[in-house]
């Protein structure tokens, strides 16, 4: 069981499910996100739902000056963690990023730059305390850019990235890195587009990110896992094919 | 707040009539629903788990709101007994949280897949009618954002009347943002309950006032319509028991009804030998026993999608309520039923008490309720429910908007006396095709 869990991201939709399974066993947690008056919404569902603690920090994340003192603040109010958990991201809009290079930019902040910056300061604690999982959750969108949103694509990716050299610093410590590959999920993220058949529901991905977060040994997994054979065979598609499609 | 593209994937339980939404909107916090929002997709309409049978939870060619994204309860105070939640949250939902700390829905449809805001807007009822009232009853207080500017708590103190149109107000008057309720206290997740045969409306009444009598809080009847001529049914009534385990109903059903049976599943023969079987079984467990509450309030919940077995035609129910002094037209119902050859496959009867909803638009009434669902065979069933309507108005009886396709707008104006007065209180940018059909301004 995870008995003290830090949510970086804590109001998007896969966050919240994990944090009430986390919950439901009698978890202690400590929310991260930006709007308070939303923070407060899920501290109490998880209070009701059976949490032994919430507490909450309202925080840009995505703005990096402040993640030491932010970092200093989540030590402080909760000193013995087993879990954190990155979950916040923007799917951002593939044509504003083509269309305007500060907006890409900030894209890749959100998504990469600033989790660099929180992973590290995460990384150092818990490296302190010789334990504790810190999970990532990146895309399938990671695995091979595609022309309708490479620049989320090259966040996430650059992010799995990032997560697997952290592993391989970490292991020595006891402390693991998993990185968490999520398909499509049929959150408010995606609510604009069609929902396919692979559109997988939010409490499937968290029940399955919690489990692996909580007992497993492993290091990536892909959410729903026939994810990973499809991303096999889309990164096996040749780049002189692959440029020609539009997908 | 995401759009997703207008589609028609938002359906009644009944699956009859169908509705084509111009724009489906999914919030997903309650600050996303601004007086703004509403203005700008007008007519809009707020749509639960779509558990209404006929058109109340449509609004063809407008707006829909998704509210299931609300979910989250806010806040659950173990002593006092009172749960605040978000709008979207299910009675289902707030029974695994209250439960286990020996607490329960102080009212409960005979389904707790229905959202809270939806259970206030129906103003629901149970099988402890006679005891308790309506959901409307037990419900704390909520906040409501209107097209018309504002945002306001209300309660039985604060705006008193808008409190009082929004219960029932079948989400007309604004959109409910969050309600409290006040719970009902349980030693035991089981119920005592006991079965008794009746084989007349009379015995069935006796029963009823006996339950009454002796303070059973649970009472209904279940009632075979093909049975000709003759009444026959099971009467059950229960109580919570007064100690023992405080279980939850599991979460997920592995049972599910996975596509639209075709049509002709359900024929005279099949529910003939449905009514007969299940009537042997009452007659054969009859006596006391415990159960969990789960089956005794929820024993179709168990079957996921099970409106499926009425197949793409659909189905509905004739929900009426009478006074008590007119119980002998239910006679005169079934005889109808019965002669149409359009038997009812289950038919549920239950006798209100006098305990008063403040919901200006309730359809809870002193007097008896009988349900009746039937397979939805157009014209012929449009045809007997008109006859029924004659029947139900000269009882100076009612019909319930959340099962009703179909009624006119006379029956409407008849059944409901306080509707002028509610009109005043109806949001100008929500509508619903049940209200456009019924009641508000045709398109």
């Amino acid at each position: 069981m995870i008995r003290n869990l830090v949510v970086l991201g804590a109001t998007s939709k896969i966050a919240q499910e994990v944090a009430r399974i986390a919950a439901e066993k009698g978890s202690a947690l400590l929310l991260v996100a930006r709007s308070q008056q939303r923070l407060d919404a899920v501290a109490g569902d998880l209070l009701a739902r059976g949490a032994t603690s919430v507490q909450v920090i309202a925080a840009d994340l995505a703005d990096i000056s402040h993640h030491a003192e932010l970092w200093a603040q989540i030590e402080q109010q909760m000193p013995q963690i087993d879990a954190v958990l990155l979950a916040y991201g923007s799917l951002g809009d593939q044509k504003r990023s083509e269309d305007s290079l500060d907006f890409a930019l900030q894209e890749l902040n959100t998504n990469f730059t600033s989790a660099v910056s929180l992973l590290t300061h995460a990384a150092a604690v818990l490296e302190r305390n010789q334990r504790g999982v810190l999970a990532v959750i990146t895309s399938v969108a990671g695995d091979r850019a595609r022309r309708s949103n490479y620049v989320y694509g090259t966040a996430k990716g650059a992010l799995t990235l990032f997560a697997q050299g952290l592993r391989a610093k970490l292991f020595s410590s006891g402390v693991r890195v998993l990185t968490i590959k999520p398909g499509p999920v049929d959150t408010p993220m995606i609510a604009h587009m069609k929902k396919g058949l692979l559109t997988a529901s939010p409490q499937y991905v968290a029940a399955t990110i919690y489990r692996a977060m909580d007992s497993g040994k492993s290091n990536v997994i892909y959410v729903p896992a026939y994810w990973r054979a499809i991303m096999t065979v889309i990164r096996a598609i040749p780049e002189s094919v692959a440029k020609k499609l539009n997908f | 707040m995401p759009v997703p593209p207008g589609n028609n994937a938002y359906k009644s339980w009944g699956n009859y009539p169908t509705a084509a939404h111009r724009k489906v909107l999914r919030p997903t916090w309650m600050d996303e629903i601004t007086i703004g929002l509403l203005r700008e997709n007008a007519p809009l309409l707020a749509h639960g788990m779509g558990r209404s049978y006929g058109d109340s939870c449509l609004n063809d060619g407008g707006t829909l709101m998704d509210m299931r994204g609300l979910d989250r309860i806010l806040h659950f105070d173990p002593e006092r007994g009172t749960i605040l939640c978000e709008a979207g949250v299910s009675l289902g939902e707030i029974l695994l949280v209250a439960v286990p700390r020996g607490w329960f829905l102080p009212v409960t449809p005979g389904t707790k897949m229905v959202t809270i805001a939806g259970a206030i807007a129906n103003d629901v009822h149970g099988k402890n009618h006679h005891v308790e009232g309506t959901m409307g009853c037990h419900v704390e207080r909520f906040e409501l954002v209107r097209s018309t500017g504002e945002q306001l708590l209300c309660s039985p103190d604060e705006n008193p009347e808008l409190f009082a149109a929004t219960i029932g107000g079948l989400g007309l008057t604004g959109i409910i943002l969050w309600a409290e309720l006040r719970l009902k206290r349980i030693a035991s997740s089981q119920i005592e309950m006991e079965t008794d045969p009746f084989s007349t409306f009379d015995d069935f009444i006796q029963l009823s006032s006996d339950g009454e009598g002796r303070k059973f809080e649970y009472t209904v009847g279940w009632l075979d319509c093909l049975s000709g001529r003759k009444t026959r049914g099971i009467f059950m009534r229960g109580n919570h028991a007064a100690a023992g385990e405080l279980r939850t109903h599991p979460r997920s059903s592995h049972l599910t009804v996975p596509f639209m049976l075709p049509g002709f599943t359900l024929n005279r023969l099949s529910i003939w030998g449905f009514n007969t079987l299940y009537y042997a079984a009452g007659r054969m467990k009859s006596g006391d026993r415990q159960v969990h509450y789960d089956p005794f309030f929820y024993p179709l919940d168990k079957i996921n999608n099970w409106n499926r077995i009425y197949g793409k035609g659909g189905f509905t129910q004739y929900q009426c309520v009478v006074p008590v002094s007119e119980a002998a037209v239910f006679q005169e119902i079934l005889e109808r039923i019965a002669r149409a050859g359009q038997g009812s496959f289950l038919s549920v009867v239950k006798k209100f008490g006098s305990v008063q909803s403040p919901g200006m638009m309730s359809f809870p009434r002193p007097g008896l309720t009988l349900a009746l669902d039937f397979p939805f065979r157009g014209e012929k069933t449009l045809k007997l429910f008109a006859m029924l309507d004659e029947l139900v108005l000269a009882a100076k009886g009612a019909l319930y908007p959340a099962k009703d396709p179909r009624m006119s707008r006379e029956m409407f104006r008849a059944s409901y006396p306080r509707l002028e007065e509610f009109r005043k209180y109806v949001d100008p940018a929500l509508s619903s095709s049940f209200w456009r059909r019924v009641a508000g301004e045709q398109r």
